[in-house]
């Protein structure tokens, strides 16, 4: 298959996630590009089938009986053949793909100090669309015994060693070989497979590192991550690692060999994917944006802060496979106290470990969505955690900082995310895309983010993000097209004050919201008797939603009521602008930040309900095994 | 027709079951292809490579790098015997000599002059890995190990903890819904495989446990039971290499589910034989389950069934997976082609299954799983 963006009018492109894959059809139509069909299948990377396009091949043929198009070719038994180029109703130009799964990429680090070397080698690695299993340092508090039985049991695809600066000292990263040697730990795939080692650390001890690994481990060396204190330089290591992902790792995991015969294009790692399409919407939009990826078995998050990008991959934080290790690292009493209902913790915990033994069922009764949306609130807030906690100091390549700045990040690790400053959050993923009512997505959003000030909430309408990212790869302008028209789903505009201490009920904000010309001509009206025009107070610990469909503006006046509010101006500043409609609405946030829900049983259970009605979501009439909702639902 | 999301889990008294014995390093095969074999008989044996060991030269003798130059008294490659001297440094006019001898036996993996480090690697260590199952070697893969092809009984559960044993099959319910207390495990139950019902208790397994017995297989447990039995919560689905008295096979899932009639009555009939089992689990798309084989003593069957995806159709034997209907047993009785709208809003595929007592009743495509034969 040629690979000319002109040429282009018919490309299939398929996600493999850990869970499944996902394919879709995009078709350049007189009106421009678009998504046209989508088809999904289980993944198979794993036993019984381990053949990653056995998964990909029944997606397709999905996609083919949705469109009636015939895709793939007759000869098309082993290998995934395409019937080219596209003509009339049958065939497409182009095949591409992205994949995360069997877990993705998973790399374990090895830096000197653990708040620098091994700090960029960690950005590095997660920059590279990689989960990383462990970072190991001199400093990491471990004996070397326990380093070394620690790599020892790790399976990592690739070894990213780093550590020291050009020309200084060559005893601790050398030392850390040692380490690597004398584990000698084993690649996942590829029996015979060397495990590959990028040493990107001080030029002056490659030679001695090379001595010591080159024998046991698929070596090669790049350019220092740290050529020096104050400079960053994450690109060549990153380069290296895609390429030995492709060539290496992934052509060892069962069937990969086939999938990327079937394209030109390479395979992206999923979250590599995914994060050039955020990046390249907040670099068109000049904004600060974050995104998210909520999968079956990890969750990722995508930064764009003052320009700067960061991605981080949460490995076992998801909503299927990894659902008990999110139970595990929030605690029941963390998913519960998102439930409009009360129920018997013992009960819900069976529930998410059948959930975990069949990750790939969904839920049939509106109380099990609801308990799965609880769980996707906290895996979404400790992925958010974790990405705070990495999303600081430098970015990319040749970022400069000084000395000063550099033990500042160190000392304090402040994070680059402010969040009165994001204009955008988009959300991606099962529990989020295909959330049945929008209005949930957006509260899911507005619970485990927690925005700031003025943002706008968008969910990827059907998961396509990591499809449109390796499309972007071939032709940046199609990818685009479809991502504004049919991926971003608005789901309104959250105005969320930041507080000091106010008593609960007491006023926070004056607000009102009047109709204005939209630019895309449909009116700013409201759909409801709460639509547009608006106006009222906001209280402190209430949510309220304004109608605005999609697509719809109105000029939204903020007027504090306190001077500890603040909306992004300043304490006690007034605030007005043109606020977007979405399937939410505007969504007013009075619940104050950081977000503390009631502290008893009875008193969470009667909020989240409260907060529930205020966005129109239908509520269980009770948290039962029998599956008696559906004749006990109440219209919130 | 459609796919069915979830591989069905086998329920199988007559299957033939391939079992790859695979050594994790390169070593010699011990059985010829052809050969019949025991669980206990040994099929191939390796040695793993000691762990390398680093013994910080410089460091105990403290001196810089640089300072041994000339001193270490090893190679690389040598081999050293335990006591045996590393490196050496005299004094003033040869007196106060600091040295380093070898903390054990191994051979010299490695000497960096940067860092003045050595490292020893341990005498390796054997290995040796069994059929696991009866049966025969179908297949010898060359310094890896084998394939043993039994027939017989075989029965996917679909989760479990604890790794491979054998042992006699005894039933300790009566019913699949009957619950496995304490009382009813027996006092001689050393060596067997219990079969529960729905439930087994958290006394009851620790008296199982006590009692020697090798394994359990029971419907459902609940969770808090698990973690009391593991001392700890089972985070990503991985299991196998717990360090418990005996392995735990669910064949149901978390909480007071009975066990599917069918896989009751077929372990019912097999009481009294001997059972390999395995509680590994390794939940990816219809990855590793739990297993319990039972080999018969006939021939072997020259052809095994390959995997394939779960086909749907009307009349095809299910089960549902999820709530609502969590572990009822039915068939499809149709496959409507267009999505529907379920009761979360959601819409999706459904088939309409029908149940034993005659109702038939709309379920996600997603949240059934086939019964394989």
């Amino acid at each position: 298959m040629a690979v000319k963006p002109e040429d282009l009018r018919v490309v299939l492109a398929t996600d493999c996630g850990s869970t499944t894959t996902k394919a879709i059809l995009f078709e350049k139509k007189p009106e421009g590009w678009r998504q046209t069909f989508r088809g999904e299948a289980p993944t198979t990377v794993e036993a019984p089938f381990e053949d990653v396009t056995i998964g990909a091949r029944n997606a397709i043929t999905e996609v083919e009986e949705l469109s009636g198009r015939r895709i793939l070719s007759p000869d098309s038994t082993d290998a995934l053949k395409f019937i080219t180029p596209a003509g009339g109703k049958d065939g497409i130009d182009l095949y591409v793909s992205t994949s995360s799964a069997g877990g993705g990429l998973q790399m374990a680090v090895a830096g000197v100090v653990r708040s620098m070397t091994a700090e960029s080698a960690e950005r590095a690695a997660l920059g590279a669309g990689a989960i990383v299993m462990d970072v190991l340092s001199v400093d990491d508090r471990r004996k070397p015994h326990e380093r070394i039985a620690r790599i020892r049991h790790l399976r990592p695809d690739i070894v990213l060693l780093s550590g020291g600066v050009d020309g200084g000292t060559r005893e601790h990263v050398v030392e850390l070989a040692e380490t690597l040697l004398a584990a000698d730990p084993k690649p996942r795939f590829g029996r015979t497979l060397r495990l590959p080692v990028v040493y990107a650390g001080n030029k002056d001890a490659a030679a001695a590192v090379e001595v010591l690994l080159k024998e046991r481990f698929g070596f090669q060396t790049v350019p220092n991550i740290r050529p020096v204190l104050e400079r960053e330089q994450l690109g060549p290591a990153r380069a290296a690692i895609h390429e030995v992902f492709l060539t290496h790792v992934m052509s060892h995991a069962p069937g990969y060999d086939k999938l990327i015969a079937a394209s030109p294009v390479p395979i992206l790692a999923t979250p590599h994917a995914v994060g050039m399409m955020a990046e390249a919407a907040a670099r068109r939009r000049g904004i600060d944006l974050l995104a998210v990826d909520i999968g079956g078995a990890t969750t990722d998050v995508f930064s764009v802060c003052k320009g700067v990008f960061n991605r981080t991959v949460s490995a076992n934080l998801g909503m299927s496979y990894s659902v008990s290790n999110v139970l595990l690292e929030a605690g029941i009493g963390n998913i519960c106290r998102w439930l409009p209902f009360a129920a018997d913790p013992d009960e819900i915990q069976g529930r998410l470990r059948n959930k975990m033994i069949r990750p790939t069922t969904i839920p049939q009764a509106l109380a099990d969505l609801i308990v799965e949306q609880a769980v996707a609130r906290e895996a979404l807030r400790l992925a958010f955690q974790h990405h705070r906690s990495l999303a600081v100091g430098l970015k990319g390549i040749q970022q400069q900082r000084t000395i000063s700045e550099s033990f500042r990040q160190t000392a304090t690790g402040e994070s680059l995310i402010k969040m009165m400053n994001i204009g955008m959050i988009i959300g991606s993923g099962g529990v989020l895309s295909h959330a049945p009512d929008r209005k949930a997505a957006a509260l899911m959003l507005l619970d485990s983010f927690e925005p700031e000030g003025i943002t706008e909430l968008y969910v990827d309408s059907i998961f396509m993000m990591p499809h449109l990212g390796v499309l972007s790869s071939v032709n940046a302008d199609a990818a685009q097209e479809i991502f504004e028209r049919d991926c971003l789903v608005h789901l309104g505009t959250s105005v969320c004050p930041f507080y000091g201490r106010l008593k609960p009920g007491s006023p926070v904000l004056k607000y009102t919201l009047d109709p204005v010309a939209s630019s895309t001509g449909v009116p700013a009206r409201g759909t409801s008797s709460t639509g547009v025009p608006a106006r009222g107070t906001l209280l402190c610990g209430e949510l309220v939603r304004i109608e605005l469909p999609p697509g719809a503006t109105a000029k939204l006046a903020v007027e504090p009521a306190h001077r500890s509010v603040d909306l992004g101006r300043g304490f006690g500043k007034s605030v007005e602008r043109v606020v977007r409609g979405g399937h939410a609405g505007v969504m007013l946030d009075g619940r104050g930040r950081p977000l503390a829900l009631p502290g008893g049983a009875a008193a969470r259970v009667a909020a989240n309900k409260r907060w529930m009605e205020a966005f129109g979501l239908e509520l269980p009439g009770d948290f039962t095994t029998e599956g008696t909702e559906n004749t006990e639902n109440s219209k919130g | 027709m459609g796919t069915a999301y979830t591989p069905g889990l086998k329920v199988s008294a007559e299957a033939t079951v391939d079992k790859v014995r695979r050594l994790p390093v390169k070593g010699s095969v011990l059985v010829k292809a052809g050969e019949a074999v025991q669980p206990s008989t040994l099929v191939a044996r390796a040695e793993l490579p000691g762990d390398v060991e680093i013994v910080r030269l410089a460091e105990r003798m403290s001196l810089d790098p640089d300072e041994l130059q000339g001193n270490v008294k090893v190679a690389v490659g040598q081999t050293v015997e335990k006591g045996q001297l590393l490196a050496q440094v005299s004094g003033f006019f040869g007196m106060f000599r600091t040295q380093v001898n070898a903390p054990f036996a191994g051979k010299v993996e490695y000497y960096t002059e940067v860092t003045g480090n050595l490292g020893i690697r341990k005498p390796p260590v054997p290995i040796e890995i069994n059929a696991y199952v009866s049966g025969s070697v179908i297949a010898v893969l060359e310094g890896e190990g084998v394939v043993v092809r039994a027939r017989g009984a075989f029965i996917q559960g679909i989760f479990g903890v604890g790794g491979e044993r054998q042992g006699e099959i005894l039933m300790a319910c009566s019913s699949p819904a009957e619950v496995l207390t304490p009382e009813k495990v027996p006092q001689d139950c050393a060596g067997k495989v219990l079969v529960g019902g729905s439930l087994i208790s958290s006394a009851a397994l620790a008296k199982a446990a006590a009692g020697k017995a090798v394994a359990v297989v029971v419907g459902g447990i609940q969770n808090q039971d698990l973690h009391a039995y593991l001392g700890y919560d089972v985070g990503v689905a991985i299991t196998g290499d717990e360090n418990v008295p005996l392995t735990l096979i669910l064949t149901e899932g978390f909480g007071r589910i009975p066990m599917a009639e069918r896989t009751f009555n077929l372990l019912r009939s097999l009481q009294g034989k001997c059972a390999s089992v395995n509680g590994a689990t390794q939940i990816r798309a219809g990855a590793v389950r739990p297993e319990i084989i039972v080999p018969h003593s006939e021939a072997v069957a020259q052809s095994a069934s390959a995997p394939q995806a779960g086909v749907l159709a009307v009349g095809t034997p299910i089960r549902a997976i999820r709530d609502p209907y969590f572990g009822q047993l039915g068939e499809v009785s149709d496959l409507p082609p267009e999505p529907v709208r379920i009761p979360t809003g959601a819409v999706v595929r459904v088939l309409r299954m029908k149940l034993g007592d005659g109702r038939v009743v709309e379920i996600p495509r997603a949240n059934v799983e086939i019964i394989e034969r």
